[in-house]
């Protein structure tokens, strides 16, 4: 028997114009977990689609047990064991977890479906790992990271021996990051195969044993997690040298431009904001750190008057603000990019340029006459200044990385000028390039005066970006900490704390 | 010329198909000597000119996101009121336009405040309506055509500006309009941002209530004014008139091009899928074919013309 349960050869696929895969190698060994790091384009998700049997290579070979294969479409790979949970989740929420999980290959009775059957079954599997999930309960009422832990089960109740997961962390919290390794470590012990895809470079260390670095579809080298230091895996990932990872040039004692005082949604029926007060200086970063569901968002939502009826004061600049809406928001010099770019950000069908300027449209359509130059030059100032790496301006936005719709986002919002800016999670989902280059664009922010309030999820941005970080719980504040005295230990235990210190 | 030439290669597929269609009907032997004379050419222009009012609103509810089933039912109602308010109430002409434009805007209004304060899909708020419009016009004619036959009734569907027909200049103004609130204003982005995502319009502080209410609205008065133009052509208010005409307007909608899903789409588009229906009606009605037979083939015909779109903007994509 072969030392690798799968192999695959120099493994070549192009599409018109782009050579996606060039000679790639992957090894993956029962029981590992194999991580599969690369920017966004660098080839991740074709190889793993060549696996999958949705796409087929040209050239090269997949090998299962030393093994030849042939993958042509989703039932082949299925058959030989693969499994691949994609991104997105594909559940239906209006079924119940059993249903789910049988999703196409319900148990027959003599009566049609034999639903007791299947909810039997499928309880005896998510008992195996011990999680707490009602197999006859609503997929919709589960939590997003309780319905990967489904999307895991359904996976592996096809006996598979190779599971694949893109980025399955990028849309949960750290305590549930937690349960979902937990689950990963017990299903290696059984000997499965994980590839991992990920852009979150410290969760390497904790559960990967081996990664595999792609770039621009080429294969780069295969490491092994624990010997190999973090600056060579970016290294590798990049293709450069990056100066320095984070850039900040922390200030202090400059005036406070932004103060907010006892901000509550008390009109809401369910309390997410209680008694927030904070203020913000001129060119500070200010991070916003807490669990998810903290109420750090909401807090902002309220600041940007997306929860009409909130109470409690935003002065800016001296002079009490009335907020009813987004528009006096940004009218008073307030920009908000929210946390998920695909719901609440962008128009996925529509251009680069409609995407680049609906915030500022009055600059250039007036009267019934649209100054056309006008607005191309809006979009390429925002796409130079962001470094925004797009064919045209007329590009649909869906079809850019993840990185590059960030940016195409946080220009949009910079367009309105603002003096605060109000960044939700900024780097979810963005590879590690546009990540350092976000950075470096929020330091020189804040240089020119701007100040930002920063929400993340990522202790390490937190960390290394921050002038002073505000640590929420519960829809309260908790505590401030300075940059100076800045800790993981610190945050966490400010955010899971019920009282103040 | 940028603008011109983008358009052709916009609106390729359907470019082709209406020349295709044109040359069929002109080399055909059984229409060779009809289809292309002054008078067949402005009867089609006549014919489509209220689908390409309708299909005017029916742009922007779609792009918007959504649908309006009750412009067909809001033709008979307006109509009807029109012709009763000169015919029953001894009032000028012009007071009856007026009536009858008023009362489609109204529905208009009537749907776009429920579908902009409430989370009722529009389907079901505009199906609703669509039963009270062809209700009122029932009640209100008792079942009959109130005929109206002055000159000056029948100047708007059936008179003449020299040699156009009224509803061909009637149909140029509102194209006209309709393109200058979709591509001039910011009301315009406005539209495609709420349709392309709702939440992220909210977001950028678009006020999607105040966009669905106009786009609705616009839609209903564009039903009134078809409505009356009909209702002039038949020399009287009838409450059968428009039946079936919102599913004509969301086919030219869709053969031009725009998407159900929302977001995006042309008013060139619709224009060229308007004349594409009005040449097929046009084209089986010149050939002789029979009118239970030509259901058949528009519905052939219109799947066809969506399905060779998609398969280009399929290819596109990757």
């Amino acid at each position: 028997m072969s030392e690798y349960l799968l192999e695959m050869r120099k493994i070549n696929k192009s599409f018109p114009g782009v050579k996606a895969l060039q000679d790639v190698e992957l090894q993956l060994k029962a029981g590992e977990v194999h991580a599969l790091l690369g920017e966004n384009g660098a080839g991740k998700s074709t190889l793993i689609k060549v696996l999958g049997g949705i796409y087929h290579a040209e050239q090269g070979e997949i090998l299962i047990n030393g093994h030849p294969v042939e993958i042509n479409n989703v039932s082949d790979a299925r058959a030989n064991g693969i499994s691949i949970i994609h991104q997105e989740l594909v559940l239906v929420p209006h079924m119940t977890v059993a249903e789910n999980i049988y999703l196409g290959r319900e148990i027959m009775g003599t009566f049609g479906i034999d639903g007791a059957s299947m909810r039997r079954e499928a309880q005896k599997m998510l008992d195996r790992f011990d999680l707490g999930i009602d197999a006859g309960g609503l997929l919709g009422n589960l939590s997003i990271a309780q319905q990967q832990m489904v999307e895991i089960v359904k996976a592996i109740s096809f006996n598979c021996k190779i599971l694949v997961m893109d980025e399955p962390t990028s849309s949960i919290s750290d305590r549930e990051v937690n349960a979902l390794f937990d689950i990963m470590r017990n299903l290696t012990k059984q000997g499965v195969g994980i590839i991992y895809i990920s852009h979150k470079m410290s969760e390497l260390n904790e559960v990967c044993d081996r990664v595999t670095v792609l770039r621009d579809g080429q294969y780069v080298g295969t490491r092994v997690v624990s010997e190999t230091p973090r600056d060579e895996l970016i290294h590798m990932m990049v293709g450069r040298e990056l100066s320095s990872y984070y850039v900040r040039d922390h200030v202090e004692d400059t005036e406070v431009v932004l103060r907010c005082e006892h901000i509550d949604d008390a009109k809401k029926k369910k309390k997410r904001v209680n008694d927030v007060s904070f203020e913000v200086k001129r060119g500070e970063i200010v991070g916003f750190a807490g669990l998810v569901g903290a109420g750090r968002s909401e807090t902002m939502q309220c600041i940007f008057g997306l929860t009409p009826g909130f109470t409690g004061d935003v002065i800016l600049d001296g002079a009490k603000l009335k907020i009813n809406s987004p528009v006096d928001a940004m009218k008073a010099g307030i920009a908000m990019v929210p946390e998920n770019r695909k719901v609440e950000g962008l128009y996925l069908v529509q251009s680069v340029r409609f995407n680049s300027t609906i915030e500022v449209l009055h600059e250039f359509i007036n009267n019934l006459r649209v100054n056309h130059s006008r607005e191309e030059e809006i979009t390429q100032e925002y796409i130079d200044k962001m470094n925004t790496k797009t064919p045209s301006q007329n590009q649909t936005v869906g079809n850019l990385s993840g990185g590059n719709q960030q940016k195409v986002m946080i220009g949009r919002w910079l367009a309105t000028k603002p003096k605060i800016l109000i960044l939700d999670e900024p780097t979810r989902g963005v590879d590690v390039g546009a990540k350092v280059e976000i950075y470096g664009i929020m330091n020189e922010l804040t240089k020119q005066g701007v100040s930002i309030i920063m929400i993340s999820s990522e202790l390490p941005e937190i960390i290394n970006m921050s002038d002073r970080v505000y640590v929420m719980h519960d829809g309260r504040l908790t505590g401030c900490i300075k940059w100076q005295d800045l800790s993981q230990e610190a945050i966490m235990k400010l955010a899971t704390e019920e009282k103040s210190a | 010329m940028r603008g011109i030439k983008q358009y052709f290669i916009d609106n390729l597929g359907i470019i082709c198909a209406l020349a295709g269609m044109i040359l069929f009907l002109y080399l055909w032997p059984a229409t060779h000597n009809t289809f292309l004379t002054q008078t067949n050419i402005f009867n089609v222009l006549r014919q489509s000119s209220t689908n390409l009012m309708l299909a005017c609103g029916m742009t922007l509810v779609i792009i918007l996101g959504g649908i309006d089933l009750s412009v067909g039912s809001i033709i008979a109602m307006s109509g009807v009121l029109g012709a009763a308010t000169v015919v029953w109430g001894g009032m000028p002409e012009i007071v009856g336009i007026l009536v009858a434009l008023l009362s489609g805007l109204l529905f208009g209004l009537f749907n776009g405040a429920i579908i902009a304060l409430t989370n009722i899909p529009p389907f079901i708020v505009t199906l609703a309506s669509m039963n009270v419009a062809k209700g009122i016009a029932y009640v209100y004619s008792g079942g009959k055509p109130i005929r109206c036959m002055t000159q000056a009734w029948k100047f708007l569907g059936a008179g003449y500006v020299g040699p156009v027909p009224t509803p061909v200049i009637t149909m140029t103004i509102v194209f006209i309009v309709a393109i200058f609130i979709l591509n001039r204003t910011r009301t315009g982005r406005h539209i495609y941002a709420v349709g392309g995502n709702n939440t992220a319009a909210q977001f950028s502080g678009i006020n999607t209530a105040k966009v669905k209410f106009f786009v609705y609205s616009f839609s209903g008065l564009m039903a009134g004014l078809a409505g009356i133009t009909i209702a002039s052509r038949l020399y009287s208010g009838t409450c059968t008139s428009g039946d079936g005409a919102e599913m004509d307007a969301i086919a030219a909608v869709v053969v031009g091009g725009t998407s159900m899903a929302g977001g995006s789409g042309r008013l060139g588009g619709t224009l060229i899928g308007v004349l594409i229906i009005g040449i097929l009606n046009n084209g089986l009605n010149l050939m002789g074919v029979n009118s239970d037979w030509q259901y058949i083939i528009k519905g052939a015909v219109i799947l066809l013309a969506v399905y060779v779109d998609f398969l280009r903007s399929t290819r596109k994509a990757k």
